[in-house]
């Protein structure tokens, strides 16, 4: 089980509390589908996101970067637990959805590349280092129900 | 996967020449967070006095690191045959995990996309990915 220490949960927080859900969201997803292109496969229902501006224009792209980003919230909310804060969506990923699990791991970085736009030098390298560990065990909650 | 297009290579060079100037300050952090970050590279730099992610020794091979992605640039057209020398260094002197080229790649893009938010779109991002993943192939060309 991953353990953080009171200093990793602060500046966690720290940098939670400078995301706005509604603009960080859209725009890692839309940074998965473009610059990992083989992801549209899970996105059918999505219509165009077969180029870059049909993605950037595409308001499922939106309105979905924000349904994952709500999700991360709960990670933030429940660092202690988070893998089974998570098992349900682990599942869901896998018996549903038939996500490969090193997508989680492609989001994950997207995620972080879309914070480092926004908040800019507040993510210095230690700060970057607890965020990835943060991330690190919201992947592995994901890889977690898939056997 | 990692042919570079002529989109790819326009825009590679387009974001460069928007950076170039700032080249020295993208090595020093990429190395830096890279340290940081994924400690399991610090193996790779037992012999530095000092192995901290803001010291002497690793700002001077950040620098050195970006001089060379600086030389990949210009020699986009034909990364495998211009980067011969330092893969064999890589291979036979260093020994570096190619892994890793993948871990720092993505550092310099974190860092990038701190510096530069504007331009760092998504398109930029892409061209910049397949570029280092392009830089990274040729630099283990001579692995095996």
């Amino acid at each position: 089980m991953v353990k953080f220490t009171e200093k990793e949960r602060s500046t966690i927080r720290a940098i939670w509390e400078k995301v706005n859900i509604d603009e960080v969201g859209p725009d890692a997803l839309a940074r998965v589908l473009i610059v990992y292109p083989w992801t549209e496969r899970y996105f059918g229902t999505f219509g165009d996101i077969f180029t870059a501006s049909a993605v950037l224009n595409n308001a499922k792209v939106v309105a979905h970067g924000k349904v994952v980003l709500k999700a991360l919230d709960e990670a933030v909310k429940n660092m202690d637990n988070i893998k089974k804060t998570y098992a349900y969506l682990s599942r869901l990923h896998y018996e549903v959805f038939h996500v490969d699990p090193d997508n989680f791991r492609l989001l994950a970085d997207c995620i972080t590349i879309a914070i480092a736009c926004k908040v800019k030098s507040a993510l210095d390298p230690q700060v970057q280092a607890t965020w990835k560990k943060f991330l690190s065990a919201v992947v592995d909650a994901m890889n977690s129900q898939y056997y | 996967m990692t042919t570079l297009t002529a989109k790819d290579k326009d825009a590679v060079r387009a974001f460069w020449a928007k950076v170039s100037g700032k080249s020295e300050d993208i090595g020093k952090q990429s190395l830096a967070r890279m340290l940081a970050v994924y400690p399991q590279t610090k193996t790779y730099f037992s012999h530095w006095k000092d192995q901290s992610p803001d010291g002497a020794p690793a700002r001077k091979h950040g620098i050195t690191v970006m001089n060379g992605v600086a030389d990949a640039v210009s020699k986009i057209d034909n990364l495998t045959a211009g980067l011969l020398d330092l893969s064999e260094l890589h291979a036979f002197t260093l020994r570096v995990d190619p892994a890793n080229f993948k871990i720092l790649a993505h550092n310099m893009l974190v860092v990038m996309a701190i510096m530069f938010p504007i331009e760092f779109t998504p398109e930029v991002h892409v061209a910049m990915d397949k570029f280092l993943a392009s830089l990274a192939l040729a630099l283990a060309e001579k692995y095996r």
